[in-house]
């Protein structure tokens, strides 16, 4: 009962948040949209005993990730009307049937099973640090380690990025 | 009425839609790598969902990857916005057509 009412309360929340940031106009709203849809999910991911899961999407996401996102926004400049003009003919109506016929695929395939495969028996999961830390450092260690290497690449990358001059301008 | 992981994958399979809508519809960069971030939370939560149905922790280990992944993509990509408008003062992605032929 507790599950339904959380679900009910911020699956409305996170609708509204996700349609807010694709709609808003201003690009600070949208980041705010986005922030209320990931605190959402994380309070599904507690519905769903994944605990460890959901303080990191708190902490990474709407903590970190969006701090970023909205330092990005402040710097490149909110009072930008954003050109409603098509510059590919016909841009609106065709996304908008693309995007009817993806919700339609969504539909029909709501119809079959969505989890298939064995459920193994046992007590139900409970995603502690402790149960993810075992999994992570047992068996996913060697992902575990590549992410490491592919966090400093994303680091090294962004930095270079950053130092990059612009001494040769292009185009206009 | 008790709610089952298939209720958690309905609605993340409503916010991938939406995301893929912002994608779609929105030209501001900065909008449309939200919609992105939006997506991979969506896909999220049917792993976590799955996971739960199935009783395995792997769902919840393969959502800690995918977080690395998108931290990481974050990162660079935001540089990537800030280098362009640097250079083009401009987020628009329609504006970005140098390599037309």
């Amino acid at each position: 009962m507790v599950e339904l009412v959380l679900f009910v309360i911020f699956g409305t929340a996170a609708l509204f948040g996700a349609v807010s940031m694709v709609w808003a106009r201003n690009p600070v709203y949208s980041a705010m949209g986005l922030m209320l849809t990931m605190f959402s999910v994380a309070v599904f991911y507690v519905s769903n005993a994944a605990h460890f899961v959901a303080v990191v999407q708190v902490i990474i996401y709407a903590g970190a990730v969006m701090t970023l996102f909205l330092f990005v926004i402040m710097l490149i400049g909110v009072d930008r009307e954003e050109n409603r003009r098509e510059a590919i003919p016909f841009h609106r109506p065709v996304a908008l049937v693309v995007l009817a016929l993806f919700g339609a695929g969504v539909l029909v395939a709501g119809r079959v099973a969505w989890v298939t495969g064995p459920t193994t028996a046992g007590e139900p999961i409970n995603g502690t640090v402790e149960v993810i830390g075992e999994q992570l450092f047992r068996k996913w260690v060697l992902p575990f380690e590549v992410t490491a290497l592919l966090l400093i690449i994303a680091a090294v990358g962004a930095i270079g990025l950053a130092l990059f001059k612009g001494d040769r301008e292009v185009g206009s | 009425m008790i709610v089952t992981p298939g209720w958690y994958m309905a609605l993340a399979a409503v916010l991938f839609l939406i995301g893929a809508s912002g994608i779609l519809l929105r030209r501001n960069a900065l909008v449309m790598f939200m919609s992105i971030e939006l997506m991979l939370n969506a896909v999220n939560l049917t792993f976590v969902a799955a996971g739960r149905e199935l009783n395995l922790i792997d769902g919840q280990i393969s959502v800690l990857f995918v977080m690395v992944v998108a931290a990481a993509e974050v990162v660079v990509g935001l540089a990537i916005i800030v280098a362009v408008f640097r250079r083009r003062s401009t987020a628009s992605v329609d504006e970005l057509a140098e390599l037309k032929g």
